[in-house]
C-alpha cells in the first residue's frame, strides 16, 4: 500500500515539476515525506518505512540464514559470514582487544547492519530515502550508544566520582588539571554524542541532495534549456550516475565509521587507565 | 545580491578541518606504507584524530544553521 502511496506522489512531484518552467531549487524540505497521519509530528513517514522495511529484511536475512549454517558455505551464508567477520575483527577486536570485544558484538553488528542498509537505501531503486538523512534516526541510535558507554565506564571504573577522577590524565602539572578536566567532561559528555550523530545525518542529508541538484537540474537543462545547455544537461546526469557510484562508498565509509568510533568510545570506556 | 553570510561563513570554517584531515590520513597512509603489520592500530589512532578534527567541522555546520536566521 505504501508503494502505491510513494509513486502516486512521485507522479504528481513529476508532473508538477514538468509542467512549471521555473526551476525549483531542491531543499531540506524534500526530505519530508509523510505517508499517513497528515502533516503531523506523528505522520508516519516516509523514513519510517523505510526503516521497517530494512529491520524486517536484516531479521529475516540473519535468521533464516544462520538456521541452515552448512559447512560448505552457501553464498547466503558466505555474504553473512563476512559481515560478521568484518565487524568482529576489523572493528571489534582489533579496537577494543581481546580481553573485552565478545559481550559488545551484538550491539556492534548490529548498529553497523542497520545503519549500513539504511545508507544504502539511498540508491536502491524505487527505496532512494537513505533513513538515516532525517536527523531523528542518527539521534536515536547515538543515544543508545551514549547511555552505553557511560554505563559501561561508570561500571568498570567503579562508580561515578572514580569515572570523573579518570578523565583527568596521569602525570600533569597542577595547575592545567582543571583545564583538561574541564575539556575532558565536554569532550565526554557533549561533543562526542554530537558529532556522532551529525556526521550520520550530515554525510547522508548533503550526498542524497547533491544527488537530487544533478539529476533534477539535469532534468530541467534538458527539457526547459536551449540547445547548448541540453548538452549540459546529459553532462549532469552522467554524472549523477557517477556520484550515485561514490555515494556506495560514502555510505559504507559512514557506517563503518560511526561503529569504528562506537568501538573506540567502549574501548576507551573498559580500558583500565586514562 | 541575496542570502545568507553564515553558509559562506561555513565553507571557510570548513578549511582548518579540510587540511587537518589530509594531514592525518597522509600519515596514516605513509605509516601503513613503511609498516603494514602496524595497520590495525594506526587505523585506531588515525580515526580518533579524524573524529576530533571532523568535530569543528560539524560544530561549524551547526552554528551555520544557528546564525542562519
Amino acid at each position: 500500500m505504501s508503494l502505491t502511496v510513494i509513486s502516486a506522489q512521485l507522479l504528481t512531484s513529476l508532473v508538477a515539476e514538468g509542467d512549471g518552467s521555473t526551476f525549483e531549487t531542491p531543499g531540506t524540505s524534500d526530505f519530508w515525506w509523510p505517508l499517513f497521519g497528515g502533516d503531523s509530528n506523528w505522520a508516519f513517514t516516509r523514513p519510517s518505512a523505510v526503516m521497517l522495511l530494512t529491520v524486517v529484511v536484516l531479521g529475516w536475512f540473519f535468521v533464516s540464514t544462520s538456521r541452515r549454517l552448512a559447512l560448505v558455505p552457501s553464498k547466503r551464508q558466505w555474504l553473512a559470514e563476512q559481515t560478521y567477520d568484518f565487524v568482529r575483527n576489523t572493528i571489534a577486536r582489533d579496537v577494543i582487544g581481546t580481553k573485552d570485544f565478545k559481550r559488545f558484538l551484538p550491539l556492534l553488528f548490529t548498529l553497523f547492519t542497520l545503519i549500513l542498509l539504511n545508507n544504502v537505501a539511498g540508491i536502491i531503486p524505487f527505496i532512494q530515502y537513505p533513513t538515516t538523512s532525517r536527523i531523528a534516526f542518527p539521534i536515536v541510535l547515538t543515544l543508545i550508544v551514549y547511555i552505553t558507554y557511560h554505563a559501561v565506564a561508570i561500571k568498570a571504573k567503579g562508580g561515578v566520582g572514580k569515572y570523573l577522577g579518570s578523565m583527568i590524565p596521569p602525570g600533569l602539572p597542577g595547575w592545567l588539571k582543571p583545564i583538561m578536566f574541564v575539556l575532558e567532561l565536554l569532550t565526554y559528555f557533549f561533543v562526542r554524542p554530537l558529532t556522532l550523530a551529525l556526521r550520520l545525518f550530515g554525510n547522508m542529508m548533503a550526498g542524497h541532495l547533491m544527488l537530487l541538484v544533478f539529476i533534477i537540474g539535469g532534468e530541467y537543462l534538458l527539457l526547459h534549456g536551449s540547445a547548448p545547455l541540453k548538452g549540459a544537461g546529459v553532462l549532469s546526469f552522467g554524472f549523477s550516475i557517477l556520484m550515485t557510484a561514490f555515494e556506495l562508498l560514502i555510505e559504507f565509509l559512514q557506517a563503518f565509521i560511526f561503529t569504528m568510533l562506537t568501538a573506540l568510545y567502549l574501548a576507551d570506556a573498559v580500558s583500565e587507565h586514562h | 545580491m541575496t542570502g545568507s553570510i553564515a553558509y559562506l561563513g561555513y565553507g571557510l570554517a570548513a578549511i582548518g578541518p579540510g587540511i587537518g584531515i589530509g594531514l592525518i590520513f597522509a600519515a596514516y597512509i605513509n605509516g601503513v606504507a613503511r609498516q603494514p603489520e602496524a595497520r590495525g592500530m594506526l587505523q585506531t589512532i588515525a580515526f580518533t584524530g579524524m573524529a576530533l578534527t571532523e568535530a569543528l567541522a560539524i560544530l561549524g555546520l551547526v552554528f551555520a544553521f544557528v546564525f542562519k536566521g
